[in-house]
């Protein structure tokens, strides 16, 4: 329950707050008080790293996207119909599967649903709970391969200090889900697929080019040179959606503090941080603690990992 | 490794509370952006300039893009490939299906109205289950001095030119694949190429010889869509003029056909039958 709570918090915009002595469990407190007596040393955490880190997760990612997209267009241009639609809203052999944000926004705009939409979406529902939630959005949204290339960019402009990151408040992202969630209700119209970069590119790469990809670049160009990641980190309700359904998700990734030389660079890399605060030294509640619902198993910190420390996990919420 | 970390530059270091307060104001600002552009599309929407066609079943307008999931499986079951996408100039109807019926009608080629079928919203409705019983918009002859058929012209040649992208189904050489309209020549000695394509008249005529589509009874229109209606005949030329009919469901195949550039006859896209 308390995973369930502090993973929405997260999600809508708190900042993960520093765990009372109390809330640490004693097994966790044991390590904490093992490490503050023998800090690792600068030269052992340049040890750890001197051997380099692999992409498996990344590949095998990258990989998956490329694929499921890949299925959509092949399935209209070669007309294998094995996957018929867009992301939006699909058939995969004939089984109607939806997109939850997109469903949820007609279901306001509309105020009525077909039965078909149901099948849709409780067949993307039940396959995102089982699958972690936003990992839709690593794995799946073609816009999110993009702005990691972006991403990049923006990174290598940062280090040249050429530009410096501009952040937002997080709670925005929650701001503007209300915001379209109202704008479907009021309007009766699906406010936000106008500008959704997720929708706009699926139907490119499907149906062929179209001029709504200008927007993307724009979005693209922002966070080259504004604002890393700025679309997913504080506008994009499909990573809200998709991050309720990831609370209830048995796929996350978990951390165990034991080996953990606190280096941080997991959260360098993190397209969302404050899921990892409990890789922050002295944070761990237990000996064995799982990233926030905002998480989208994108894997970059397993990767990157030197000591194991963080790995995906499969296993009922609960669930020891 | 780069991070996100802001690296000391020249300038003072503000306070927390400042860059907090910078980054509030910011976070306004990229809202009220997003907001803005995305309210943008409500313009051509409201503006409603042009009324787009939409696949046959389709809701109300307003109804049919609040409910559109822009998926396009629509776009994907055509056999005529008429159904577009709009693109971001329809603001919010963006990715929603539409017809442009001039480079391509919809025929009914499919029978069964495969598009309303593969619609997973009820944007096209489902209640429909025949071509006859759609109506997407009405027919109109919107240049009757250009028209042949008044003019008491024939019509010899390719419809559409040899360059012309569209297909029609051709009934009698093959019910199951659309053919090119390019490789399809016309010799007719009064031009009658709007009625004579018109898919509703065509299951007409077969219902009264006896053999209406896929042996189905209900695939017969109970209305006449289209005819052509003499208006004089002097030194023995016959003019006819086309005459639309209530049983017109808009499909734009006549449109579509029509030799003349641009079209003599045009679809009013949601328009109903004149009282």
């Amino acid at each position: 329950m308390n995973y369930i709570k502090e993973s929405l918090l997260q999600l809508f915009g708190a900042e993960p707050k520093k765990p009372a002595k109390e809330d640490i469990r004693p097994a966790a407190q044991e390590i904490h008080f093992y490490k503050k007596a023998n800090p690792v040393s600068p030269e052992f955490i340049a040890e750890l790293h001197a051997a380099g880190h692999g992409n498996k997760w990344r590949n095998r990612r990258w990989l998956t996207l490329l694929f499921v997209n890949l299925l959509f267009v092949l399935s209209y241009q070669l007309d294998i119909q094995l996957l018929e639609g867009a992301l939006t809203a699909s058939r995969f052999a004939g089984f109607h599967m939806a997109d939850l944000n997109s469903a949820l926004q007609v279901m306001l705009a509309f105020k009525e649903v077909v039965l078909n939409l149901i099948i849709g979406t409780t067949t993307v529902l039940i396959m995102w709970i089982l699958l972690g939630g936003r990992a839709f959005c690593s794995w799946v949204c073609p816009y999110h391969l993009l702005a990691e290339w972006a991403e990049a960019i923006h990174l290598w402009l940062v280090n040249k200090k050429i530009i410096e990151n501009k952040t937002f408040h997080r709670g925005l992202r929650t701001v503007l889900y209300v915001i379209f969630a109202l704008l479907a209700i009021v309007t009766g119209y699906t406010v936000f697929e106008t500008i959704s970069p997720t929708g706009i590119l699926s139907r490119a790469l499907i149906y062929g080019p179209s001029f709504a990809l200008i927007w993307v670049g724009v979005l693209l160009l922002f966070e080259i040179f504004v604002s890393r990641r700025a679309w997913c980190r504080y506008v994009c309700p499909i990573g809200i959606t998709y991050g309720i359904v990831g609370t209830v998700s048995p796929l996350r990734v978990t951390y165990t503090p034991n080996d953990c030389a606190h280096e941080g660079d997991c959260r360098k890399v993190c397209l969302v941080p404050h899921v990892l605060d409990m890789t922050i030294k002295g944070r761990a509640r237990d000996v064995r603690v799982a990233a926030g619902a905002d998480c989208t198993r994108c894997g970059l910190c397993v990767d990157l990992c030197p000591t194991d420390s963080l790995r995906f996990e499969f296993k009922m919420p609960g669930g020891k | 490794m780069p991070n996100d970390v802001t690296k000391k530059s020249k300038k003072p270091r503000l306070s927390r509370k400042e860059r907090a307060r910078r980054e509030f104001v910011r976070s306004i600002a990229l809202a009220a952006g997003v907001v803005g552009v995305a309210g943008m599309g409500y313009y051509p929407v409201v503006k409603g300039e042009k009324i787009r066609l939409r696949p046959p079943g389709a809701l109300d307008e307003a109804e049919f893009l609040a409910s559109c999931i822009k998926c396009g499986q629509c776009v994907q079951v055509c056999p005529v490939e008429a159904i577009k996408l709009a693109d971001i100039f329809d603001g919010f109807g963006i990715g929603a299906p539409y017809i442009d019926a001039r480079p391509q009608a919809c025929d009914f080629s499919c029978d069964g109205l495969q598009c309303v079928l593969a619609c997973p919203t009820g944007s096209l409705s489902h209640d429909l289950n025949y071509s006859h019983e759609t109506r997407m918009g009405f027919a109109r002859l919107s240049r009757p001095g250009k028209c042949l058929a008044v003019q008491g012209k024939g019509f010899k040649g390719l419809a559409r030119g040899p360059d012309f992208d569209g297909t029609l189904r051709y009934d009698d050489i093959d019910r199951w694949n659309p053919l090119p309209v390019a490789e399809h020549e016309y010799d007719l000695e009064l031009c009658d190429l709007c009625m004579r394509q018109c898919p509703i008249e065509i299951r007409r005529s077969q219902c009264d010889a006896g053999k209406p589509p896929s042996g189905d009874t209900n695939q017969c229109p109970p209305k006449k869509a289209i005819e052509l209606v003499s208006i004089d005949a002097e030194n023995g030329v016959v003019k006819m003029r086309p005459e639309v009919l209530e049983g017109c469901v808009g499909c734009g195949v006549c449109e579509m056909i029509c030799p003349v550039d641009p079209a003599a006859i045009v679809i009013d896209a949601r328009a109903e039958a004149p009282v």
